[in-house]
């Protein structure tokens, strides 16, 4: 199969990018996208120019490093999956593929495809855990968890933090990734005590680095790669209502 | 020059080995923990684990990861399931079942003290993940719920979906974040360790480079922890991570740390096979789906119809033939080369005859679609995204694929290496595992060291270090930040015709051919002249193109390759001199009259230990005996 790239370049956050063409040829419809990337890279190399930087690890969907927009669609065409997991038989022969970085405030670009989502780690700092010191566990049984609870936190849970749903995001909203934060933790026993402390910090972080608010586009939802339900938003929505109220009531 | 290897395993009975051992530990005090600087490269379960709860203890932490957040470390990809002794499905298990299963499936080349302990503590994990939050899988009483794997007959593994990986993962990522927000653990993410330092012998610092910066820069500390995991990205194609690598650990073996055991790798039976020379990595389907799947190939060679089209008289189930009683839950060293076996007999399936049948058929007809669908449906759907084939229709085609590497840096029963202060966990280090992991272990041995071995064990070392602080400006670190430099400088200025992706898959290729799922006397003897000339060919014609002053990944992936290259051919050397066959070290000069792996327990019931001696020197084979006390040696049988 045959391609023609426009690849988002840009050398640093630092300076402005631009699309650049290229030709991907020859490309096995079995190749996934990735290592359509790949291929082209080691052209590049081979004509000495620099190879396209871009993120990946596992290759295999579940780590969250690889990103892109494909076609102005996070993570590309498909519902459901990483751009990882993207395959070229998906795509039509001799057609163009544009190739740009998940575009939000929050994200600076690192280098062409390949940017800084760390904002999603220090939301999580802000108050995504449950304090458990290791040692000071009680037996796992002696707290039963109903297992639709469990299934439904096991969704949230799910979430790969790729950043997809700030990219899809007019308002690059991280409240799909934060409603499922919330809704995993908030869904057990084990995360009743710090509830209402914890929406409260992790909105206030997501706000302060600069993600906007949910209104109700279902981009997030559309493009997540884990499925997470926009529902989890209205749970979040729900909580943090709560948690203001009682913060302002003092109880 | 040899070294004496001494393990540190505490005396009187098994079970009370490690109780004995926390009792006699060195303790130190709240007020002078704060006063130690502790190093942690890797935040995966090992390294997560250990840097969230050295922090909960008062240290001082920085923690270390080469990807751009601690949550995306390879340990995230587990599929199946961890392991505990908490006997809840009451079928008989117990922790010392835990440790002969584990010593077992490791074909009795594993340290029956530290499998012990990783059984022991098995349950504390379970209570702990709990604890954070891991949604475990759960029954309609919400109590846990368990199930099966390979090399056992329990059940004993704790699940979440497909994904338990992640989710114990993050677990672990979580409390780090926690710990990060309250300044007890300062992050780097995206900085990669490039050298370890000693200063008077000790391991006291790293050299690191950010890799969106390119800056070099030196961290001092008061010991150094690494959880940098396996090596199994040497082989090109596996079920690794792109960015696994062997560079943390074998630069530690350059400054002086044992490696243990390198050609102990293991090869997961059921991978997605190879679809051709662009591939980039393998995909894993997990074990557990040999829970409910049949492995079968054509009686017949050559048979190209259609799998449905194969009578069933006409399907040879050969993992059930050969091994009744455990049928398609053997340990995974036998049911990949079993699988091996039938395609070199000419009765593999799809292209190039590389892959066997993975059955649903029976499974459906028995449990209805929907519940095949509950339990794997994530699979399925995996497998179909990949090959564009419905494996609710007919059988998943499945290859074995490098997996895990049960080798290691030498560590003591403190999970302390030869070089004192350098301390190595989870899959970096050699001690659990023996010549085979079992599955749901690695997720188990991880957290153990992390979250409930290191923390009581490191104490033994800093109590000994008070008053030794040492700084980055020492000439030490200055000296090893020039070599690291040097070293980036070189590998820029070669400017040859290959890529370093091209040298990679050369090495990967002769690997999995010469020091893969079956392995010969003159096999290794030629890759032992091949991989120097790779590597001879590399540092003359390798192409990196870059700047080292600038976010880099040719030049992260040549440094990587670089040190691969020096390291297969340890893995070849010590897979030649172990002459006998045990777990994944399958040597085709020793296997018993039908073709099981034949151990010689009289001259290698040891572990091997390579002591570096420089570049043009032969390294130093040095020997740990394994003593057996508690269980006898025997030739494994799952038949």
């Amino acid at each position: 199969m045959n391609f023609a790239l426009k690849v988002w370049r840009q050398k640093n956050a630092k300076t402005t990018g631009s699309f650049v063409d290229y030709k991907a040829d020859d490309i096995p419809e079995e190749a996934s996208f990735l290592e359509m990337l790949d291929i082209v890279n080691e052209g590049l190399i081979a004509r000495n120019e620099e190879p396209i930087a871009f993120d990946s690890d596992c290759r295999e969907g579940i780590c969250g490093m690889c990103s892109l927009v494909i076609n102005g669609i996070p993570h590309g065409p498909g519902k459901a999956r990483t751009t990882c997991q993207l395959y070229m038989r998906q795509f039509k022969g001799g057609g163009t593929i544009w190739i740009e970085p998940f575009r939000a405030r929050a994200f600076p670009v690192i280098k062409d495809l390949a940017v800084d989502r760390s904002a999603l780690d220090h939301v999580i700092e802000a108050g995504g855990y449950v304090t458990a010191r290791a040692g000071s566990a009680p037996e796992a049984n002696s707290l039963p968890v109903p297992k639709t609870e469990a299934d439904l936190s096991m969704e949230a849970a799910a979430c790969i933090g790729c950043g997809a749903c700030v990219a899809a995001c007019p308002n690059s909203s991280a409240m799909l990734f934060v409603g499922a934060k919330i809704s995993h933790l908030g869904l057990l026993p084990q995360g009743q005590a710090e509830r209402n402390k914890r929406v409260i910090a992790m909105v206030r972080k997501m706000d302060e680095l600069g993600f906007g608010n949910c209104r109700n586009h279902y981009e997030c939802e559309a493009v997540c790669p884990a499925e997470i339900n926009a529902m989890f938003i209205s749970r979040l929505n729900r909580d943090y209502t709560v948690a203001l109220t009682r913060e302002a009531l003092a109880v | 020059m040899t070294t004496t290897l001494d393990s540190k395993i505490p005396s009187g009975p098994l079970e009370k080995k490690w109780e004995k051992h926390r009792h006699e530990s060195r303790l130190v005090s709240p007020n002078n923990k704060r006063r130690f600087d502790l190093i942690v490269v890797g935040s995966g379960l090992a390294g997560g684990s250990a840097a969230a709860t050295l922090a909960e203890l008062g240290y001082n932490v920085k923690c270390f990861c080469f990807q751009d957040s601690p949550r995306r470390a390879h340990s995230i990809a587990a599929q199946g399931g961890i392991n505990a002794a908490k006997n809840y499905q009451n079928d008989g298990d117990s922790v010392f079942r835990l440790f002969y299963d584990t010593i077992k499936g490791g074909d009795f080349r594993s340290r029956e003290a530290n499998v012990y302990r990783l059984a022991e503590v098995s349950n504390l994990i379970i209570d702990q993940c709990v604890a954070q939050g891991v949604p475990f899988a759960r029954e309609y009483g919400g109590l846990l719920a368990n199930r099966s794997f390979g090399g056992t007959q329990v059940s004993r593994t704790f699940y979440a979906r497909g994904q338990t990986g992640q989710q114990l993962l993050l677990g672990a990522y979580q409390a780090l974040a926690h710990q990060v927000a309250l300044g007890g653990v300062k992050m780097f993410p995206r900085t990669e360790m490039l050298d370890l330092v000693l200063v008077d012998g000790h391991a006291k610092g790293i050299v690191v480079r950010d890799l969106v910066t390119g800056q070099i820069a030196s961290h001092a500390g008061d010991t150094v922890i690494l959880a940098t995991g396996g090596y199994g990205n040497a082989f090109y194609l596996s079920t690794n991570a792109r960015g696994c690598n062997v560079s943390a650990s074998y630069r530690a073996y350059k400054r002086g740390a044992l490696f243990a055991n390198p050609c102990y790798t293991q090869i997961h039976p059921t991978c997605i096979p190879v679809a051709g020379s662009y591939q980039s990595k393998l995909t894993l389907m997990s074990e557990s789906l040999r829970n409910d799947g049949r492995v079968w190939v054509p009686k017949k060679k050559g048979d190209t119809r259609p799998p449905q089209q194969i009578p069933e008289e006409e399907r040879d189930y050969y993992l059930e033939r050969k091994y009744p009683s455990f049928g398609n839950l053997a340990p995974r060293d036998i049911a990949s080369r079993s699988a091996k076996e039938a395609c070199d007999e000419g009765r593999g399936v799809g292209p190039g005859g590389l892959g066997v049948y993975l059955d649903f058929t029976h499974a459906i007809k028995r449990l209805g679609e929907q519940t095949i669908r509950e339990r794997y449906g994530n699979l399925f759907d995996m497998y179909h995204n990949i090959t564009a084939e419905d494996a609710y229709k007919g059988p998943m085609r499945i290859y074995p694929a490098v997996h895990y590497t049960m080798g290691g840096l030498w560590v003591d029963y403190n999970l302390m290496s030869t070089i004192p202060g350098l301390h190595v966990l989870g899959e970096a280090n050699f001690s659990d595992h023996g010549a085979n992991r079992l599955g749901a272990s690695a997720l188990m041995q991880g957290l153990a060291d992390g979250y409930f071995v290191i923390p009581y064990t490191i104490g033994n070392y800093l109590a000994t270090q008070m008053g030794k602080k040492t700084s980055p400006d020492r000439p030490e670190f200055k000296a090893v930040e020039q070599e690291v430099r040097d070293r980036i400088a070189k590998l820029l200025s070669i400017k040859g015709k290959k890529t370093v992706t091209t040298f990679h898959r050369e090495l990967g290729l002769l690997l999995w051919n010469k020091c893969g799922m079956a392995r010969s006397a003159s096999g290794l003897k030629e890759a032992l002249q091949q991989v120097p000339e790779i590597r001879e060919e590399f540092w003359q014609n390798v192409n990196v193109l870059g700047d080292s002053q600038d976010f880099c990944q040719s030049l992260e992936h040549a440094g990587r390759v670089a040190d691969f290259l020096e390291f297969a051919e340890l893995m070849c050397l010590d897979a030649y001199e172990r002459n006998e066959s045990c777990g994944g070290h399958f040597r085709v000069e020793y296997q018993t009259p039908d073709g099981e792996a034949l151990r010689n327990d009289d001259e290698f019931c040891h572990v091997a230990a390579w002591q570096f001696n420089g570049m043009d020197q032969r390294p130093t084979r040095n020997v740990e005996p394994l003593v057996f006390e508690n269980v006898k040696l025997a030739q494994r049988s799952y038949k």
